[in-house]
């Protein structure tokens, strides 16, 4: 006997053990694979699936690596931290994400944010969600084997990023939109790079659409996998892109339309196949329909004067050095009034469309200074029930298409 | 249609089994008693309110009560989708077992999971109720009651 050591007795004769995953035996010809959670194709989360061969029977998604005990925090903070923290959820979608529980709490003060704020609300909404897209976009292309399509939109993020930054200060979290209105006013000449921006990512839909999106072989793994018929993603209550790829006619922007979303021409698009290359065409058709916002959104803004952009019931309380700062910089420092807000005794809930999918608030007040009681349902948590219902039936190698194709975001379902 | 015939129409279907109706900014909850809920669930889901947004629980431990709230909306009827009703009952805090509606709204599969694990609180019916965000020892502690108190450290002397 020479440096030969079984293994049997250790992992088990028939257990198999590769980066990122391992498996075992548990029944004649079942198997039970761990994927992740550091798995690169699955996140902070794993799936545990059983499989016959190579065809998965059923599995089990493992969510709560990065649970962050959100719900709980926000009862032991003043009201106005809560911003920082929930967009900690989606750090690319900060605004978006935000936006419901700052509209919650002015819905329980009984304000609304100034005309030109909620335009500006909508502008950073949109370069968020596009951002998010495409943060989406290089995931997915990683997890088909598409290098280029994971460098090309990580590149053409940073366009959304950098205007983001010079809008708000910051690249991600950016803390924009706060109770009754916002922080800053756009720079000068924003407008004509944003439309500079518009411009060259439409050209890039087009590229995409070449070599990612039409090529026969990313095509021919989309194809028929991960289909969600239209009741199935009514039953399942999924929400976002994925359940407008399988044909409901559903965004909270149209069907309670919130900030200026009524005002503004724009179209919702829906798909029908329910595939993951219809929730990928899903995307890039919103993508499109969210550079047409934008650009209506620069001509708002540079037809029409500055005006504060803070609801008056604070603005009124601010220091003549702010006021200051506003006239000169554009900038709205945090008034003092924020930091002992009380909200009247009442409950609120509001709800936005957010780059995943619906994202809901449900807000109760005792009249403190602190939240009673917060609870968020994030749209990748309500996307998560797919892995479940979707996967069994499918192949081992159709995994990593449906995880993508959802855009299914850890850090935002764990909250 | 507007929101208080939307309330009509809940009145109408629910009948005599409401308990109360509060309303809120965005959302009207209709209260009904505990044993009724599958059957007030069963009758909103015919109306057209497909699926659920969210299961909330909170507790009042001053009323010693846990109020459960299915937050319920459509995706099927563009009229229904701007409403958001709320459908919920009230139970004594040391209540162990309330019944589950996955049965009536499977998107309640994993909400209901969650309000186990933070509440202790056990839905029957339910297929597979393990917490789901949390681990085991950590959901014993049933940490979104109130008298779970979160001690923050602080860079201040206090």
């Amino acid at each position: 006997m020479s440096g030969f050591v079984s293994t049997r007795g250790q992992v088990g004769f028939n257990d198999l053990k590769i980066p990122g995953a391992w498996s075992r035996k548990i029944g004649k010809d079942l198997y039970e694979v761990f994927i992740g959670p550091q798995h690169p194709g699955s996140g902070h989360m794993r799936i545990i699936i059983r499989i016959d061969g190579d065809v998965i029977v059923e599995a089990d998604p493992d969510m709560g690596y990065v649970h962050r005990t959100m719900e709980k925090l926000g009862e032991g903070r003043e009201w106005i931290k809560g911003i920082p923290l929930y967009e900690r959820m989606a750090i690319h979608d900060a605004c978006n994400v935000t936006l419901p529980y700052v509209r919650a709490v002015e819905q329980l003060l009984g304000i609304e944010a100034p005309l030109r704020a909620k335009y500006l609300r909508v502008l950073l909404c949109e370069i968020n969600r596009i951002a998010a897209y495409l943060y989406g976009f290089g995931i997915f292309g990683v997890f088909v084997g598409h290098s280029t399509m994971y460098m090309w939109p990580f590149g053409d993020r940073e366009v959304w990023i950098e205007l983001a930054d010079w809008l708000t200060g910051a690249r991600l979290t950016h803390s924009y939109p706060v109770f009754g209105g916002v922080r800053r006013d756009v720079p000068a000449d924003f407008t004509n790079q944003l439309r500079k921006a518009i411009r060259y990512m439409r050209k890039r839909l087009e590229e995409y659409r070449k070599i990612y999106v039409d090529n026969p072989v990313i095509r021919a793994r989309l194809e028929d996998v991960g289909v969600i018929p239209k009741n199935l993603a009514i039953e399942l209550g999924i929400t976002g892109p994925n359940l407008r790829a399988s044909g409901v006619l559903y965004d909270v922007r149209y069907n309670d339309p919130y900030e200026v979303y009524d005002e503004l021409d724009f179209e919702i698009p829906v798909f029908q196949e329910g595939d993951a290359l219809a929730r990928v065409w899903q995307r890039v058709e919103e993508i499109k329909q969210s550079l047409r916002i934008l650009e209506q959104v620069a001509d708002w803004l540079d037809k029409h004067p500055r005006e504060p952009i803070l609801h008056d019931r604070f603005w009124k309380t601010a220091p003549p050095l702010h006021k200051k700062i506003f006239e000169t910089e554009g900038r709205a420092k945090l008034v003092p009034l924020y930091a002992l807000l009380k909200v009247p005794k009442g409950k609120a809930y509001a709800r936005a469309e957010t780059a995943r999918g619906e994202i809901t608030y449900y807000v109760e007040s005792d009249g403190g200074q602190k939240p009673y009681r917060v609870r968020i349902v994030s749209a990748s948590a309500r996307n998560a029930i797919v892995f479940k219902y979707i996967l069994p039936g499918h192949r081992v190698m159709d995994l990593p298409t449906i995880y993508g194709s959802i855009d299914y975001f850890p850090p935002e379902a764990d909250r | 249609m507007s929101s208080s015939e939307v309330i009509e129409k809940i009145k109408e279907a629910l009948g005599d089994i409401i308990e109360s109706i509060e309303e809120g900014k965005g959302v009207v909850h209709v209260f009904v008693p505990v044993d009724k809920i599958v059957e007030a669930a069963r009758k909103l889901k015919e109306l057209g309110f497909d699926h659920i947004k969210d299961v909330t629980a909170i507790d009042y431990p001053k009323e010693n009560v846990i109020k459960i709230i299915y937050h319920a909306s459509s995706y099927g009827n563009v009229e229904l989708s701007k409403y958001i009703v709320g459908l919920g009952y009230s139970i004594p805090r040391d209540t162990e077992r309330v019944p589950s509606l996955y049965s009536v709204w499977t998107t309640a599969d994993f909400q209901e999971r969650e309000v186990y694990e933070a509440f202790g609180i056990v839905f029957e019916g339910h297929p597979d109720l393990r917490p789901l965000l949390l681990s085991p020892p950590v959901a014993e502690l049933k940490p979104l009651r109130k008298d779970f108190v979160v001690k923050e450290e602080t860079i201040f002397r206090k």
